[in-house]
């Protein structure tokens, strides 16, 4: 069945074709229609949830980290502030190995006080051990929450579902909603290794001296390393009942391409575009989607990126100090490759600002005309010519 | 509940998470403790303010109970006992009784 669903409801129908149990969720512009839908569709009866209403993101994660560690499927979202006032209980979430899955819509952190899409937000919390997916559209927005919760329950980590503000949150588009029985086809129940019963009483996550605590981080570190095939495996299964499949990256006529283009979220939609015409006009360019962030596709990359010569990385976000995250997590992925692509770290569109199809021409023209990059940081679109 | 050590051979014998094997039900926490409420019954007035200050629960009431008593007046009322299972000898009891007949002792080894 198709419906017309905005990026934020197809959040909520996500979580409910999910069976989610316990929904706890503070709300913040840009993503507080997807708790308003799930509010609804609870009181509605449509979902079978428990929703509760917290008095802030860090009490909603906390109250999913209790639901999840009592065995329930749990479910939040937040977007930029409210992820970072979560920031202290994802890395707990993540180190308790809680299967919790949660939508970050991405919005640029204040001050200044910006509503509009940036990746920052999420990519701020690459370390705390969430598997990390962007999505493109509302079906993957679907789609992912759908596969999260498998991933997760199968390497117990907990995963975040990643989609740009306003472009997805509030645009509408046509979503193939599956039926609920195949859902739970792909989707059992969870059934959790440990959880909190009063019937079998143990603490979890108490004193752990310097005896234990380190084989516990490299236990994540590996749980993240099997969550690269799980996720792959799981997209297969997905495919082979849904016939939608998404992997860990994408590639777009990059086999023969010269210089590939590499983009996440809604800026791929853009890109497809842009190098689909440019194409026409002769120009060997590929477009390389980045999906899942973490765990970073490393050699799905390298391989990706084994038959070109330059790369254009385009980020919609920054680390300061450093420079844009996703180019810089591939410049280390492509230390390992014998040839080297040359990589053009663009950043753009911060703080929402538009990223359109000339300047998108303009980044993919300077690197074929460029040797290398000119500047250490790619700055595009920023409004005054001396800075 | 007798303890049994438990020995991991790889990483792989231990679970992702920490899970203590037992609640306080084995795990007697007083034995943190360094120093030990002792009260003494003669003095003591049965008014209970120890039992309503202490953080932990480990003050007891005890009915019917046999302990000294001051006077025969207060005799039938109940008497605090301290449950040294767990009592972490905060003192907290010794520095709210009114009539200051609960003194703490270092624990002996």
């Amino acid at each position: 069945m198709k419906k017309l669903l905005m990026g934020n409801h197809t959040v909520s129908w996500g979580a409910m074709l999910a069976r989610a149990q316990v929904i706890a969720a503070y709300p913040i512009t840009p993503q507080t229609q997807i708790v308003e839908e799930l509010a609804t569709l609870c009181a509605e009866g449509k979902a079978k949830a428990q929703f509760i209403k917290v008095e802030s993101e860090h009490s909603a994660l906390a109250s999913c980290i209790g639901a999840s560690a009592a065995g329930a499927r749990a479910f939040t979202a937040t977007s930029s502030q409210g992820l970072a006032l979560m920031h202290e209980l994802l890395h707990w979430a993540a180190g308790a190995r809680l299967p919790i899955v949660m939508a970050n819509v991405n919005r640029a952190m204040a001050p200044g006080w910006n509503i509009w899409t940036e990746q920052t937000d999420s990519l701020a919390q690459r370390d705390t051990g969430w598997i990390q997916f962007y999505c493109e559209n509302n079906q993957e927005i679907l789609d992912s929450i759908i596969q999260a919760y498998k991933i997760s329950e199968t390497v117990s980590l907990p995963s975040m579902i990643v989609l740009d503000a306003f472009f997805l949150s509030h645009t509408t588009e046509p979503v193939e909603i599956p039926p609920q029985e195949l859902v739970d086809k792909f989707l059992p129940p969870y059934k959790p290794q440990y959880k909190l019963d009063p019937k079998e009483p143990h603490a979890f996550g108490g004193l752990s001296s310097t005896e234990y605590y380190y084989e516990l981080r490299y236990k994540i570190q590996k749980a993240m390393e099997r969550a690269k095939e799980v996720i792959e495996e799981t997209d297969e299964k997905f495919n082979q009942i849904f016939e939608r499949k998404y992997g860990l990256i994408e590639e777009i006529e990059t086999s023969d391409a010269e210089v590939i283009l590499v983009t996440s979220s809604t800026i791929t939609s853009t890109a497809r575009f842009v190098t689909e015409q440019l194409r026409k006009t002769g120009k060997k360019i590929g477009l390389l989607k980045v999906r899942v962030f973490r765990p970073f596709p490393s050699s799905e990359i390298r391989d990706a990126l084994s038959n070109c010569e330059k790369v254009a990385v385009i980020d919609r976000n920054i680390s300061f100090g450093s420079g844009g995250i996703f180019a810089s997590e591939i410049k280390s992925a492509i230390q390992k490759m014998g040839k080297q692509p040359v990589i053009f770290p663009f950043i753009a569109g911060l703080g929402g600002r538009d990223i359109t199809v000339p300047q998108i021409e303009e980044m993919i023209n300077y690197t074929f005309e460029n040797a290398k990059p000119k500047e250490e940081i790619l700055w595009r679109g920023l409004k005054y010519e001396n800075i | 509940m007798k303890e049994k050590k438990i020995k991991f051979n790889k990483i792989g014998d231990l679970p992702y998470l920490t899970v203590s094997l037992g609640t306080t039900r084995v795990n007697l926490t007083g034995q943190w403790r360094s120093f030990r409420p002792v009260i003494d019954y003669q003095k003591c007035t049965r008014c209970m303010i120890c039992w309503k200050f202490c953080p932990d629960v480990s003050v007891i009431k005890e009915p019917n109970s046999k302990k000294a008593a001051p006077s025969e007046k207060i005799a039938h009322l109940p008497a605090p006992v301290i449950n040294y299972d767990f009592c972490k000898g905060c003192g907290i009891c010794a520095e709210e009784c009114p009539v200051k007949c609960i003194e703490m002792k270092p624990e002996k080894k």
